[in-house]
C-alpha cells in the first residue's frame, strides 16, 4: 500500500523527520505515537503534500507510485486522505458544494463519469446519517460554526464518500468526548476493509481501545524508535515515553 | 506543418482565454477626428438630427464642463485622459442610414454579438430577455420592442427617444443627475452618444428583462453613453447593463450616466456585469471606467442596484439613490473584484430625505495581484429623515499578500431618530483553506472560485437567474493565475 524509506523533511529550515521508514500493507492499521515535537502532525502533512514542508530526501510510493513529486490535489485523487486535527471553515462554501468538488474531482481521476446531482445527494444523505450529523450540515457553510465534535464527523464524511485507499487521522480524538469518540470510531471501523489502510496518528491509547491497530510505532525525533503489536500503546500509556531511548533511535 | 498550426491555434486560444471579450470586430467605421469643441458637439447633435432643445442642451453642458476641473480625491492613481486626443463619435458604417430591421444589420455586427453570446435574432434570444446593443456610440439593435409596446413599454435608444418622445426625455434628462453634478457627468451630457430609454407606464409589471449590452470597438474612442429609466406610478421593471470591449494597449475612457426615476409605489431593480477590458498582467491598456448612476425614489418606491464589476483598468462609480419619498427604499448589493494592476474605488450613496425611508448596503470587495479595491459609501440623514435607518455591511476578501482593501464610510446623520449601522470585515484565503481543499482533490484554481463564490453568495442571490451564473463564471476567469 504504502512504503516509506528514510524520510527526511523540514520546515522554516529546521529538521523534522530525520529519517522515517515504515511499510503499511493494505487492509493494515498503524497506529503513530510519540512526544510533543516528534514530528507525528509533519508526516502527514508531508504525504499529503502540504506547501512549506520540504522533503530533503527518502522516498514514498502510495500503490507503488511515487507520490512526492505530485501536487497536494494529485495524491488526494491517488487515494491519500488525510482527516485534519482542526478542520478548518470555510464560509460560504456550502457543504454539498464542497463534497460535490471534491468527489467530481476524485472520480474524474478515476476515469469515472460524475455523479448527477440527485444521485449525489442522496449518497451525501446517507454518509451524512451515518456519522449522525443532522442533513442541515450539508447546507452549511463547511466546517462554519460546527463544533469541534461535528468538524470530525464531517472529516469521516468527506472520507467516506472519498473512499481512499490510504487514511492518515492526525489526532482525530483531541477535542472529542467519549461519545463523539465513539461515533467517529464506529465510522473509521466500517471502513476498515482488506483493501484501505489507516494511520492513527495519536497521543493517547484512549482512541486505540476504540480503533484497534494492527501496529504500534512510537515517533521521537524524526525516527521510528520502538515497533510492536498493540500491547506497546498500553505500556506507552502506564511508563510514558522517557523509558525509551530516544535518541540512538532503538530498534 | 498542420500539426504546428492546431498548436499554435490552441496555444493562441488559451491566452485569448484570460479576457474572452477581447476581440476587435473589423467593421467599417464613421468615426470623426479626435478632438472636443462646440463644433464636436454640433456635429454630433446634427448627425443624430436633434431637435434645437437637445443641441442646446448639449452646449450648456459643454461650456459648464469647460469651467470645471477633473476631481482627485479618489483612491486610484492614473494618467489623466488628453480629452483633445479622444475621438468622440463612432458609428459603425452600415448603421448611417439606419437599419430598418436586423437584415439590414452588417452580418459582421451580428456576428460579434453572437461571439459574446448575445444572439440578436428575437427567436434566438434568451427567452424573456429583450436586448438593447449599443456598439461605439450607436445602438444598433432593440429586440423585442413590440412585444413590449403591447403593454405600453417604451424601449428603444435614447437617441431615438429624443424624436419619438420628447416630452418624457424634455422632463426627466439631467433631473437625476444634473449636468454640473460633477466633471464627468458634464461631459457626458455634452456629448453623449447613445444609451437606451425606457419608460414604464403606470401600473404595469414590465413583462420581460429588459438589458442593454455595451461594446467599445473601436480604438481611441470615449463612449459616453446615457441611460434614463423612467417607472411611472406603481410600475416595476428589471434592467441588465452588460459590457465588453477589446484588447488594447491604451486605454479607453466610458463615462456614462445613467438615471432613475421610480415614481410613487415603483420599483426598479438594476443590474450590471461589468466585463470592460481591465488592461494586461503589467497594467498595461483597460478601460477607465468613470461612471456616474443614480436613482430618485418617491413615495413608497424601491431602487435595488446590484453590480459585479470584473473589468476596467480604473472603476470609479457609486451607484446612488435618493429616497426623497415617505418610506421610500434604496437597496446596494456589489461585488467588485480587481486583480492585477487594477483600482477600484466604488461604493453608493443613499440620502435619506424622507421619512421612514430605509436602505440597505452590502459590499463585496475582492483583490487578488498587486491591484486596489476601494468601498467609499455616503449615508446621509437629512433634517426631515425621521425614522430612517440604514444597515451596511462591507466585507473584503485578500487574495495573496501585495493588493490592498480599503474602506472609506461616510456618515451623517442630522437626524435623532435615524438608525445607522455598519459592519466591516476583512479576510483572506488562507493557505489552510486552500490546502483542505487541495487534500480533497480540487485544484487551487477551483478551490479559489470556490472560496471566492461564497463569499459573493449575498449580492448572487440579488441577480436574475441567468446572470448570476454568468457572474460566477465570470469571477472564475477573472481569478485566473491569481494564486500560486
Amino acid at each position: 500500500m504504502i512504503s516509506i524509506q528514510n524520510l527526511q523533511a523540514k520546515v522554516e529550515e529546521k529538521d523534522i523527520l530525520k529519517g522515517l521508514s515504515l511499510d503499511i500493507k493494505p487492509g493494515e492499521v498503524h497506529a503513530i505515537m510519540g512526544p510533543n515535537g516528534a514530528g507525528k502532525s509533519t508526516l502527514g502533512n508531508v504525504l499529503a503534500g502540504r506547501d512549506g514542508y520540504e522533503v530533503t530526501g527518502g522516498s514514498a510510493t502510495l500503490n507503488g507510485k511515487d507520490i512526492l513529486d505530485l501536487e497536494a490535489e494529485e495524491r488526494a485523487r491517488e487515494g491519500l486522505f488525510l482527516a485534519f486535527q482542526y478542520p478548518v471553515e470555510i464560509p460560504g462554501v456550502s457543504n454539498l458544494e464542497f463534497l460535490k468538488a471534491s468527489v467530481d474531482a476524485v472520480r474524474e481521476h478515476q476515469g469515472k463519469d460524475a455523479l448527477d446531482s440527485v444521485k449525489f445527494l442522496k449518497l451525501a444523505r446517507e454518509k451524512c446519517k451515518a456519522v449522525n450529523l443532522d442533513q442541515s450540515f450539508l447546507k452549511r457553510g463547511v466546517n462554519e460554526g460546527f463544533s469541534g465534535g461535528e468538524k470530525k464527523r464531517n472529516e469521516l464524511m468527506q472520507m467516506m464518500l472519498l473512499e481512499p485507499s490510504l487514511c492518515i487521522l492526525d489526532e482525530t480524538d483531541s477535542g472529542l468526548d467519549i461519545d463523539a469518540l465513539q461515533v467517529v470510531a464506529n465510522g473509521v471501523n466500517a471502513m476498515r476493509d482488506p483493501n484501505r489502510s489507516f494511520i492513527v496518528v495519536t497521543h493517547y491509547q484512549r482512541l486505540l481501545d476504540y480503533i484497534v491497530p494492527d501496529y504500534v510505532h512510537v515517533l521521537a525525533d524524526g525516527k521510528i524508535v520502538k515497533s510492536g503489536g498493540k500491547e506497546l500503546a498500553l505500556e506507552l500509556e502506564e511508563k510514558g515515553y522517557s523509558w525509551l531511548d530516544t535518541t540512538t533511535g532503538a530498534q | 506543418m498542420t500539426d504546428a498550426v492546431t498548436s499554435n491555434d490552441e496555444i493562441h486560444e488559451q491566452i485569448r482565454k484570460d479576457y474572452a471579450a477581447g476581440f476587435v470586430s473589423d467593421i467599417e467605421s464613421d468615426t470623426i477626428e479626435p478632438g472636443l469643441n462646440e463644433d464636436v458637439i454640433r456635429f454630433i447633435s446634427a448627425k443624430k438630427g436633434e431637435p434645437e432643445w437637445m443641441t442646446d442642451w448639449r452646449l450648456k453642458a459643454f461650456a459648464a464642463w469647460q469651467e470645471m476641473e477633473e476631481p482627485d480625491w479618489a483612491h486610484v492613481d492614473y494618467e489623466k485622459p488628453d480629452f483633445q486626443a479622444l475621438s468622440y463619435y463612432s458609428a459603425p458604417k452600415s448603421m448611417a442610414d439606419g437599419p430598418k430591421s436586423l437584415d439590414e444589420v452588417d452580418p459582421k455586427l451580428l456576428e460579434t454579438y453572437d461571439k459574446l453570446g448575445i444572439p440578436l435574432h428575437e427567436q434566438m434570444a434568451l427567452a424573456g430577455v429583450a436586448v438593447d446593443a449599443v456598439f461605439d456610440s450607436v445602438s444598433v439593435a432593440t429586440t423585442f420592442r413590440e412585444k413590449l409596446a403591447e403593454a405600453g413599454v417604451i424601449f428603444m435608444p435614447i437617441s431615438e427617444a429624443v424624436h419619438e418622445h420628447p416630452e418624457l426625455v424634455k422632463k426627466h434628462l439631467g433631473t437625476v443627475v444634473p449636468q454640473r453634478d460633477n466633471f464627468y457627468s458634464a461631459l457626458n451630457s455634452a456629448v453623449f452618444s447613445d444609451g437606451s430609454f425606457v419608460y414604464i407606464p403606470k401600473g404595469v409589471r414590465c413583462p420581460m428583462e429588459l438589458s442593454t449590452y455595451f461594446r467599445i470597438n473601436e480604438a481611441k474612442t470615449g463612449q459616453f453613453e446615457r441611460t434614463l429609466i423612467i417607472a411611472d406610478e406603481g410600475s416595476h421593471v428589471s434592467y441588465l447593463e452588460g459590457c465588453t470591449a477589446p484588447m488594447r494597449d491604451e486605454n479607453q475612457l466610458q463615462a456614462g450616466v445613467v438615471e432613475l426615476v421610480a415614481c410613487d409605489d415603483a420599483e426598479i431593480k438594476y443590474s450590471t456585469v461589468q466585463n470592460w477590458y481591465p488592461g494586461d498582467e503589467e497594467g498595461k491598456g483597460g478601460i477607465y471606467n468613470f461612471v456616474t448612476k443614480r436613482a430618485v425614489a418617491h413615495t413608497n418606491a424601491k431602487v435595488s442596484w446590484t453590480q459585479v464589476e470584473t473589468g476596467s483598468a480604473v472603476t470609479w462609480k457609486y451607484p446612488s439613490c435618493v429616497l426623497k419619498g415617505d418610506n421610500s427604499v434604496g437597496e446596494f448589493y456589489s461585488v467588485a473584484l480587481t486583480n492585477n494592476f487594477q483600482q477600484a474605488d466604488t461604493g453608493t450613496k443613499m440620502i435619506h430625505l424622507g421619512k421612514n425611508t430605509k436602505s440597505t448596503i452590502i459590499s463585496k470587495g475582492i483583490s487578488a495581484g498587486k491591484s486596489q479595491n476601494a468601498y467609499r459609501g455616503l449615508v446621509r440623514m437629512n433634517p426631515n429623515a425621521e425614522g430612517a435607518r440604514n444597515y451596511t455591511q462591507c466585507d473584503s476578501l485578500l487574495i495573496g499578500d501585495q493588493c490592498g482593501a480599503h474602506t472609506f464610510p461616510y456618515i451623517e446623520s442630522k437626524h435623532p431618530s435615524a438608525v445607522v449601522e455598519h459592519e466591516a470585515t476583512t479576510s483572506t484565503v488562507s493557505d489552510d483553506q486552500l490546502f483542505l481543499c487541495r487534500q480533497r482533490g480540487i485544484d487551487t484554481e477551483k478551490a479559489v472560485s470556490m472560496i471566492v463564490n461564497g463569499f459573493c453568495k449575498e449580492v448572487f442571490k440579488e441577480l436574475p437567474m441567468e446572470f448570476a451564473v454568468e457572474a460566477g463564471k465570470l469571477l472564475e476567469i477573472s481569478l485566473e493565475g491569481s494564486v500560486g
